[in-house]
């Protein structure tokens, strides 16, 4: 096992805990051993000042892609993990839709020796629902579960068969799996590739209209109401989405739901040259969406923000709109976005935003996150939430560098991360 | 002498231009028009450059035209189309470009099925870039051509009430003539089956009519645009023949008109779809002009984009004049 660390002087917020102090923070063996005024180093303890910075339990992503195996050009799962932990991620959710997908037992201990492998953020797999990701056949949804799959999803398809998706929500219940919905409906999405409205009529790309969004989230929400499984909704973009699951948590359907970074932060206005690094799916909508999808965080009915994580080389991005796949990355960049847009633009505080970029994702995928109590893992976030820098994606430790905010001043920088108990992000020492 | 109009680098759409410039391209094309009209069809004006007209879509009418402007003012022209080039062996627009850029040319003219595809060559190639038509955006030197032929026969465009009719939502035509024409200030219409108007149009200040009767009632020109057989193979209507029964433009309907009504087609028309014969061949109908127009319209853009001034284009057509 590694040294103790102590972490002195630090404004520990963890919001699990509702601490917001400043105070000691003192890791030992991988766990959190106490938290304190003036605690005492222990013999052999590495000595850290971080006085004038957060320490937050380390963030949570539910919705990442690592696109290995198959597409390790444009990520791997060692480079993702890298990714992660310089944006603060401790614990990510690699999602199944890789080449061959992740809808077996072996293939889910494949992402998990990986990640382990790699050393930096703890890599969760996301076992496929449907076998090949087709929509067809029910994955073991049994084995993925005791091989390590943390939840179930087809992500980047939505499960169009509503019988198969009943029969699976109501099995994976048995063995307490969410199911982490991708809610399009593809006969109205009809090949879109922006967001439907004034700027894809003007500038003639084929337009995905918000009821590709609704119409899924509603009929997910009720097949979770018959079933009584565990549906998450991943990247909701729309206000009637918004609507949609306000309504079904408030008749007790077992739902949660998140938000990106980027759909709280821009407009389909992004898309206005053809820009392909604003390109994603589900699209960047217009501002009466962004401005309800930030409310719904900040009053819950959205409950975390994930990053749709989902690189992709240049080549396939610098090319005609049409053609250029979806999707951007956001594991380095989530933090300095969220800052800017929610804690300096006064919608959340700090503490609000770490239980939603860490506790509450933690709580919904089950895992040993998401907080900072004594014996828990020690994985720790530590930024500086005034620390403005330029997003400049040639220092990305990603491979891909597709991201809307390229040249854009963020807020808020992480200074280092530690996971279970080892410093594997310091900025510091690094650059 | 008024202050000279400035042209940019490329000519990728109609919403990008400002009033001045529009009017400079059409007031431009009118001592072109006469270059036609020799039996020597030829001057020097754009003696020397080389221009490639780069086609990824069929296109008999555009390409032709392009090439007969281009001609006439004495470029050195070659065309790549689909088939038969690297296109269709996989190779990337922008390895496209920068191939054709190696090879020292002047300026490209694309045609593109991707909505775009123009604006993404000219940001990569310091060539003057002519969009051909990209997509479901635009295709300005059509929209140019409809405007100078609406503006010879009507005297005028500013006022004007112009109703585009048919399939708006896939026309890269419908765009360009409704960022064109509200710039010079004439009233905008559209009408076509709901399946076939994108959402949202009304807020770019045209008008719908669903019925193309009233569309009738109201416009002084209508502009036809031709109904791709896809789109009923893609559900978006269910029969052609239903299309002209509901949507076409009939002498019939005509007849019940205000006012003799101007008829433009984009072309290729499908005659007894959209526009039956005896309209076409009819007494108010200006399509054969449109295409002459069309021509000129090409050579204006080309000499203005080449950097010809635009007092000069009377004096730059005269110089070789036997």
């Amino acid at each position: 096992m590694s040294r103790p660390i102590l972490l002195q002087g630090g404004r520990i917020i963890d919001p699990s805990q509702k601490l917001d102090e400043r105070l000691d923070l003192l890791l030992v063996d991988g766990r959190v051993a106490g938290i304190g005024q003036a605690l005492e180093a222990p013999a052999g303890c590495e000595v850290l000042d971080v006085a004038g910075l957060i320490v937050a339990p380390g963030l949570v992503d539910l919705h990442v892609h690592l696109r290995e195996p198959g597409d390790e050009h444009k990520e791997t799962i060692a480079s993702g993990a890298r990714a992660a932990v310089a944006g603060g991620f401790t614990s990510v959710c690699a999602m199944p839709n890789t080449r061959p997908p992740i809808d077996d037992p072996a293939a889910v201990g494949f992402v998990r020796a990986q990640g382990e492998h790699a050393g930096f953020a703890h890599v969760y797999p996301v076992g496929a629902v449907s076998v090949g990701l087709k929509g067809e056949e029910m994955t073991e949804i049994g084995e993925l579960g005791a091989a390590g799959a943390v939840a179930i999803s087809d992500d980047g398809r939505p499960v169009w068969d509503s019988g198969l998706l009943s029969r699976a929500l109501e099995y994976a219940s048995a063995f307490d799996i969410p199911y982490f919905s991708h809610s399009e409906e593809l006969g109205l999405s009809a090949k879109g590739v922006m967001n439907e409205g004034t700027i894809s009529t003007s500038l003639g790309l084929r337009g995905i209209p918000n009821a590709a969004e609704d119409a899924a989230v509603a009929r997910d929400c009720i097949i979770a109401e018959l079933t009584g499984g565990q549906l998450h909704i991943l990247h909701v973009s729309t206000r009637g989405a918004v609507e949609i699951v306000r309504a079904a948590k408030a008749r007790g359907v077992r739902v949660t739901a998140e938000v990106t970074p980027h759909h709280l932060s821009l407009t389909d206005e992004a898309v206005r040259g053809y820009r392909t690094e604003a390109k994603m799916n589900p699209p960047l909508r217009a501002a009466a969406d962004v401005s309800a999808v930030r409310d719904a965080l900040v009053e819950g009915v959205i409950d975390c923000i994930a990053t749709d994580h989902a690189p992709h080389h240049y080549e396939d991005k610098e090319r005609e709109f049409d053609d250029a796949p979806f999707g951007v990355v956001g594991l380095e960049t989530a933090l300095g976005v969220c800052v800017r847009d929610l804690v300096v633009a006064g919608r959340l505080d700090l503490p609000e935003l770490i239980d939603r970029l860490s506790c509450r994702p933690a709580k919904i995928a089950g895992l040993p996150a998401g907080t900072l109590a004594e014996g828990s893992p020690a994985d720790v976030v530590v930024f500086d939430a005034e620390g403005r820098w330029t997003c400049q994606p040639e220092e990305f430790y990603s491979l891909s560098r597709n991201t809307p905010f390229a040249g854009q001043e963020l807020v808020g920088r992480v200074v280092m991360t530690l996971v279970s108990g080892r410093t594997v992000h310091n900025r510091r020492e690094d650059r | 002498m008024t202050k000279t109009v400035e042209f940019g680098k490329d000519l990728t759409g109609l919403e990008g231009l400002s009033l001045a410039q529009i009017t400079t391209i059409l007031d431009v094309a009118e001592p072109f028009k006469e270059i036609s009209e020799r039996p020597i069809k030829k001057v020097p004006v754009l003696r020397g450059k080389t221009i490639v007209n780069l086609f990824y879509e069929p296109s008999t009418r555009t390409r032709v035209s392009f090439e007969f402007a281009e001609k006439r003012l004495s470029a050195d022209t070659v065309n790549i189309s689909g088939s038969g080039s690297s296109i269709v062996k996989g190779e990337s627009l922008v390895d496209t470009a920068r191939n054709l850029e190696a090879m020292r040319i002047d300026m490209v003219v694309m045609r593109h099925g991707s909505s775009g595809a123009a604006q993404f060559l000219a940001d990569r190639i310091p060539s003057n870039v002519i969009n051909a038509g990209d997509g479901q955006h635009e295709h300005p030197t059509q929209g140019l051509l409809d405007m100078l032929t609406i503006r010879d026969h009507m005297g005028g465009i500013e006022g004007r009430r112009v109703c585009i009719v048919g399939d708006i939502l896939h026309s890269r035509v419908a765009r360009s003539n409704i960022y064109g024409l509200a710039k010079l200030g004439a009233e905008v219409a559209v009408c076509g089956p709901p399946t076939l108007i994108p959402h949202g149009i009304e807020d770019i200040g045209v008008t719908v009519f669903k019925r193309v009767e009233e569309a009738i009632e109201w416009a002084e020109v209508l502009n036809v645009l031709r109904l791709q057989l896809e789109r009923m193979e893609a559900g978006y209507i269910p029969s052609l023949r239903e299309y002209n029964r509901f949507f076409g433009i009939s002498v019939a309907r005509l007849e019940r008109a205000p006012r003799d009504v101007l008829i433009l087609h984009p072309g290729p028309m499908n005659r007894g779809v959209e526009i039956d014969s005896h309209v076409a061949d009819g007494p108010h109908s200006v399509i054969l002009r449109q295409v002459t127009n069309g021509v000129a319209i090409r050579m204006a853009v080309l000499y203005l984009l080449a950097g010809g001034s635009p007092e000069r284009a009377e004096a730059a057509k005269m110089e070789n004049r036997a």
